[in-house]
């Protein structure tokens, strides 16, 4: 049996992990498409886990997650590259100063009247998807230590913390341009849906979560060098040169 | 009759604009990406670099073919 201190330690960074892909997911989707329907996906989300959950108990470390994985990752990435792509395209053709004098009317805000699913599924699959990682810990870690009390404890409270956080940081994404913002999006949800997608099919990492971070600068990279060929290029359309 | 038949096309379009969008080349290339993968490490072969080349790659490739058509707002 190991003491509560290492397990309420060990479990609370560990979901703080799954916690924070959570809470990037669903802020940046509900700033980049609206709040209503992206609250809506991240409630479904929770009352799909807290039955899963309660139905389960203890026997939730037998799902199969790869599967999950798999599907919820090749969709996040095909989806993620959607936006990265548009997300350059409009980042190069505008450029920060400009998007914030225009007002980003081009940007992905739902302006339907009925429920926006594209916010809807993205906001259910991330907290579906990372709550269920949570719980996986939280059970994994508070079965084999004999402290399952703790362990949830420790998981909750790193959702809390985690959620507050994100509550705060609210306002500082507000002002971030909605074009670069779908940007940001896009290339956090190719983060995330490259990581998933081949965890599911069994790929090995190097470095494990810290691949996430790897993936993050490539993927930052990309969309800078791109941005900076694409100006290039416009500004030479702009103005060619005089013969 | 009507009601449940629009229902389903309207549940069918949501799904081809959320993985098809206006590229279908990155759903196709992604969806190759990963059965190579997967064909690559059933044989015991390290192949978690090769979605992120697809994805530089195809990123690149989208881009320039988007600049040559405008996208059109997402609804």
């Amino acid at each position: 049996m190991t003491g509560v201190v290492p397990v309420l330690i060990t479990t609370f960074l560990a979901a703080m992990v799954e916690a924070i892909e959570m809470v990037v997911i669903v802020l940046g989707v509900g700033e980049t498409r609206g709040w209503r329907s992206t609250a809506l996906g991240a409630v479904a989300g929770f009352g799909v886990l807290a039955v899963i959950v309660a139905a389960l108990g203890v026997a939730l470390s037998a799902i199969p997650i790869s599967p999950l994985r798999l599907v919820v990752g090749s969709l996040l990435l095909v989806f993620g590259l959607q936006w990265f792509r548009k997300g350059v395209v409009r980042v190069a053709a505008r450029g920060l100063a400009g998007m914030q004098m225009a007002g980003d009317d081009t940007a992905e805000r739902w302006t339907g009247d009925g429920v926006d699913w594209t916010a809807f599924v993205l906001s259910f699959k991330g907290v579906v998807l990372e709550g269920l990682e949570v719980a996986f810990i939280v059970v994994s870690f508070g079965a084999n230590a004999n402290q399952l009390g703790a362990s949830v404890v420790a998981g909750a409270a790193a959702l809390l913390v985690v959620g507050a956080a994100g509550a705060v940081l609210r306002p500082l994404v507000t002002r971030i341009p909605r074009s670069l913002l779908q940007l940001v999006v896009g290339v956090l949800l190719t983060t995330f849906g490259s990581f998933w997608a081949l965890e599911g099919l069994g790929v090995t990492w190097p470095g494990q979560d810290a691949a996430i971070l790897g993936l993050l600068a490539l993927y930052a990279l990309t969309a800078l060098a791109n941005i900076a060929i694409e100006r290039r290029r416009d500004a030479l359309v702009v103005t060619p040169a005089r013969t | 009759m009507r009601r449940p038949l629009s229902w389903i096309v309207a549940f069918g379009r949501f799904w081809y604009s959320f993985i098809i969008g206006d590229d279908w080349t990155i759903a196709a290339t992604v969806a190759a990406g990963l059965i190579v993968t997967a064909a690559l490490n059933a044989r015991g072969v390290a192949a978690w670099w090769l979605i992120p080349l697809i994805v530089v790659v195809l990123v690149r490739v989208s881009v320039q073919r988007s600049k040559r058509e405008p996208v059109a707002p997402r609804r």
